[in-house]
Parts: C-alpha cells; structure tokens; sequence
C-alpha cells in the first residue's frame, strides 16, 4: 500500500510539473527565437508603421502641399472667429492634447454635434472622410461643419469675408489665390473652397509616429540588429497573435494605419434616446449630391480623377455600417464608437467578442467567444499602438508666430 | 482509405481558386456551363487598393464572345456583405476581352466575384473565387 501511495504520489508530482512546464512554455512561447510563421511576419509587415506609402498628392487641391497653405489653415484651424458666436474653432472638438478629439460622446460645438469626433491624425490617406464617409476629400469636409448649426453655425458668406477681407488672412490668402473679385462667377464658393484647402494642406501634416508595435516588428523584419524586440510585452505579443489570427481583427483594422477605410455594421446599438443611425447608406447618398465632391466644379483636378466616388457602392445593405476608425488613435479618445457609446477599449472588445444582433441591417461580425484573459492580451496590444504625432510641435498648437504666410 | 482525406482536401483547393497575381492561366466556368471566363491583372490584387483587370470570355468551346453584355458583383459570402465599389465593363477591347474597372478587396479571406454574361440569347453567371 506505501509502495502504491508513494507511486501515485510521484505521479501526481511529475504530472503537475509537466502541467506547469507546459504552461510556462505556452506563456513564453511568442519570446522564442521564431514565435511567427513567415505568412504572420508578412501579416505583421503589413501593419507595420514601415509599409506607409508616402502621403499621395491630391490633385483636386492645388495648394495641398504648400506650407503656406498649411500655415494659413492651421491659423483657421484655431481661429474662433470661424464660428456663429466666436467661441467655436476647429480644435474646441478637434484639440491637438487629444489626438485631435475631445472625450466626449458626440461632439459639442453651438450645440450637440450628431456623432462622436473622430481623430484626424493620418486621415489624409482616407478616401472618405466622417462616420458615414459623406465627405470624399479633407478639403471639402473641413466645409461643413462651419455652416453646421450644431457646431460653427456660420455660413460661407462670413467665413469669405473672414479670410478673404480682414487685415490678417488676406494677404496670405491672395497669394495662394489671388485677390477675391466678387464679380468672379461662383465668386463665394470658390473662395469658400480655397479655406477648406488651406485647412486641408495643414490636416495633411498631422501623421502617427512609430509606435512600441512598429519598434517590435522593425526588429523582427531585421532580426533585431537595429530594433528592439523585446518593445512588447509577453501579452502584448499575445494579444497581437490573436489580433492578427483567432480574433480576426485584421480583417477590418488592416493596412498600416490599421483601418480599411471602409464601412462596416458591427452591430452597436444606438444612442440612447435616439432611433438608429443609418450610417453610410444615408452618407453616400449626401456624397453623390455634394457639389464640393470629387467631380464637382471646384476640384482643381480638370481631369476629375474620382475612381473612388466613380465606383463607389450604394445601397441598403451599407445600413448602420460606419468607417473603420485607426487604431492607431486610440490613447486618450474615448469614448469610441460613432456615438461614442462604448466608453472603455475592455467595453470595445467585449462587445466585438459577443457581436450581438444589430438593431438597424444586420451585424457582419460574428462572436469572438474569447477568454477575458485573452480579450485583456488584446487590450493591452491595442495600448501597445499609442505613440505621438509625427508632426513637429509648431503644427500642434495655436499658431504663434507672425501672420499667416508672411514668414515663410 | 487515407487517401481519401487527402483527395478531399486537394478537390477543396482545386475548387477554391486562387488570387495569385497573374493568374490569368485559371479558367472559370459558369454555372450553367454556357461561359467560362478567366482574368489578368497587371500587380498582385492588394486589398484596400482600387484597380481594374482584363477579362476574357470564351464559348465552351473556347470561342472569343466578342459582343457581350457583362455586369459584375461580388462579396465575402462567411460576412454576408458585398464589395465597397460597383465594378464595371468599361471597354470591349476586342477578341472577348474586356476592361474590368472599379474593384477593390477590403478585408482578406474568400471573396466571390460574379460575372453575368449575356451574349448570343444566353444569359449565365461565371462566379470567380479569390482567397486574399
């Protein structure tokens, strides 16, 4: 009976040392040499800060890379004046502190903006520009909201005199444009489209940097001769293998900026209070009409290069699918979502894993069924993304020095 | 009888398809075996990238269809959504080839482009599957 006992008892010894043995070689599996099979380095090189491809020219913006034009919109951006009651500028929702967003739910301008304020950090590679891509270039959708009553609750009429007429704008803007001649055909529009521009050229310097992620892959593509790959975590690494495997992120969230610019129904539910938004079939309808779109007349592009709004989709089944937002967005901008209805990633993430039944069209995502531990390794992945802006600080603030274009 | 796992799996690829770039080798029939149609592309298809393809059309028999009328569609069947564009037929290019323009892939996985030819009184749909 001792012999048998003593037996059983080292059976259970070594079976409990294997046990742990074999959990400890699971949770240090990513820190092995090779933890990825050449088909996930590709995968990983995809995401990789390194794959951006320089920012293309846009050319239905003539001053889109003029730094004048950047200094003059980043003046505007920042200039309250742009707004019904001069207290509303671009960065009262979009403040650089933020990412250019501003913790709330939905935007708050003259009143309550319809959906949450998205970063606009790497948008310029967008095709499509709000929650339900109504806007095709950063130039046309820095238009509307000065004359949306909910936020700058101006009008074209004031905002061109503004710029076009006061004593500070008007130089820089005549050399960009040339003088405003209000006898010029669409004298207003036109003029009103060449702010938006200005904004535009300055949006397009505001770029993500490298972020703990892009170190990691950097010295995983060379074999950490110059990188650093311990820059993640035991979980970090194993919240990317379910990021980029079993949870199907990637589907989405792929591309260096982790977004397909694309539109998606993920099934959240509505804000509360409110019947269901529509979301991109409402938006593209709005697109097509918009006279400031990619084939309207005040495109500087005379050979109207409009693939994207050419072949674009419409139809109900895009309802209550929104834009991908970038991952790489996401420190300091919650609350997420186009209403910004989920307050927390953890929230975020419970949420994909449930993948519950959308209340308007129908919810793409299927159930995750994951782990907490295992939506925690994905959450801290996510964290993993932050980094700064890329851009140097004189773009992140209220312009300090001289008049808009004078200095250059 | 172990061969038969590995005749099951090599039938299941066959009839997958492939997204390689430039294969324009691979035939696909249609379903009610009237057309079958076969494509070229000048990069390897990336996702997220607008881009167009040259698309041929053949008679069974391997005759160019050189008059027809081609609409095209498609979507990720396991997500039950479409594509993001409205691909079309742009230019008959002649001998059954026809420009292709307006596709673009969002997410990776199974994609099915289908292609309805209408030619000579006979209407049917050749559907092309892409793994991405």
């Amino acid at each position: 009976m001792i012999t048998a006992r003593r037996k059983t008892g080292r059976t259970v010894v070594a079976l409990l040392a294997t046990a742990v043995l074999a959990a400890g070689a699971w949770h240090f599996r990513p820190l092995s040499p090779a933890p990825w099979t050449d088909a996930e380095v590709e995968i990983l090189r995809s995401l990789w800060i390194g794959s951006l491809p320089p920012l293309a020219p846009d050319p239905s913006n003539a001053v889109a890379d003029d730094p004048r034009a950047a200094k003059l919109g980043q003046q505007l951006f920042f200039d309250t004046r742009m707004s019904a009651n001069a207290a509303i500028s671009c960065a009262s929702c979009h403040q650089p502190e933020r990412r250019f967003t501003d913790g709330l739910p939905k935007g708050q301008g003259i009143a309550n903006s319809r959906r949450n304020t998205r970063s606009i950090v790497g948008v310029a590679y967008s095709p499509w520009l709000y929650w339900d891509g109504r806007k095709d270039s950063l130039w046309s959708q820095a238009l509307a909201p000065l004359e949306d009553v909910n936020e700058h609750g101006s009008d074209r009429i004031k905002v061109v005199d503004l710029v076009t007429q006061g004593a500070e704008y008007r130089d820089a803007y005549e050399k960009l444009f040339g003088g405003f001649d209000p006898a010029q055909e669409d004298a207003v529009d036109t003029a009103f489209a060449n702010v938006g521009k200005t904004i535009a050229a300055f949006e397009r310097l505001l770029m993500p940097s490298p972020s703990r992620f892009d170190h990691y892959v950097a010295a995983l593509l060379d074999g950490n001769e110059s990188g650093n790959i311990s820059a993640l975590s035991t979980d970090e690494i194993l919240g990317l293998q379910l990021f980029i495997g079993e949870a199907g992120c990637t589907q989405c969230h792929n591309g260096p900026l982790l977004t397909n610019h694309e539109f998606h129904n993920t099934g959240v539910i509505s804000f509360p209070g409110e019947v269901p938004d529509k979301g991109r079939v409402a938006g593209v309808r709005q697109l097509l009409a918009d006279p400031f779109n990619c084939v309207g007349g005040y495109s500087d592009d005379t050979e109207k290069h409009c693939t994207e709004l050419e072949y674009v989709r419409t139809g109900p089944e895009l309802t209550g699918a929104f834009r991908t937002p970038s991952l790489r967005n996401l420190e300091n901008t919650s609350p997420y979502m186009h209403k910004g209805q989920i307050g927390t990633l953890m929230e975020v993430l419970e949420h994909y894993n449930a993948a519950p039944f959308a209340m308007i069209g129908h919810n793409e995502a299927k159930p995750l069924n994951l782990s907490s531990r295992e939506l925690k390794q994905l959450e801290a992945f996510l964290k993993a993304l932050a980094a700064p802006i890329a851009a140097p600080d004189q773009w992140l603030g209220v312009p300090t020095t001289g008049i808009a274009g004078n200095n250059e | 009888m172990r061969v038969r796992p590995l005749l099951i799996a090599m039938l299941f690829l066959t009839l997958q398809g492939s997204a390689v770039a430039g294969d324009d080798e691979r035939e696909w029939l249609s379903v009610r075996g009237i057309f079958k149609a076969s494509f070229e592309v000048d990069d390897p298809i990336e996702i997220n990238k607008i881009h167009s393809w040259v698309l041929s059309i053949q008679t069974m028999s391997g005759d160019p269809v050189n008059t027809a009328e081609i609409s095209v569609d498609g979507g990720m069947p396991l997500h039950d959504h479409g594509m993001p564009t409205r691909p079309r037929v742009t230019e008959n290019l002649g001998n059954g080839r026809y420009r292709l323009e307006g596709l673009r892939f969002h997410m990776n996985g199974q994609w099915e482009v289908s292609v309805t030819v209408k030619a000579d009184g006979e209407v049917d749909t050749v559907i092309i599957a892409l793994d991405l």
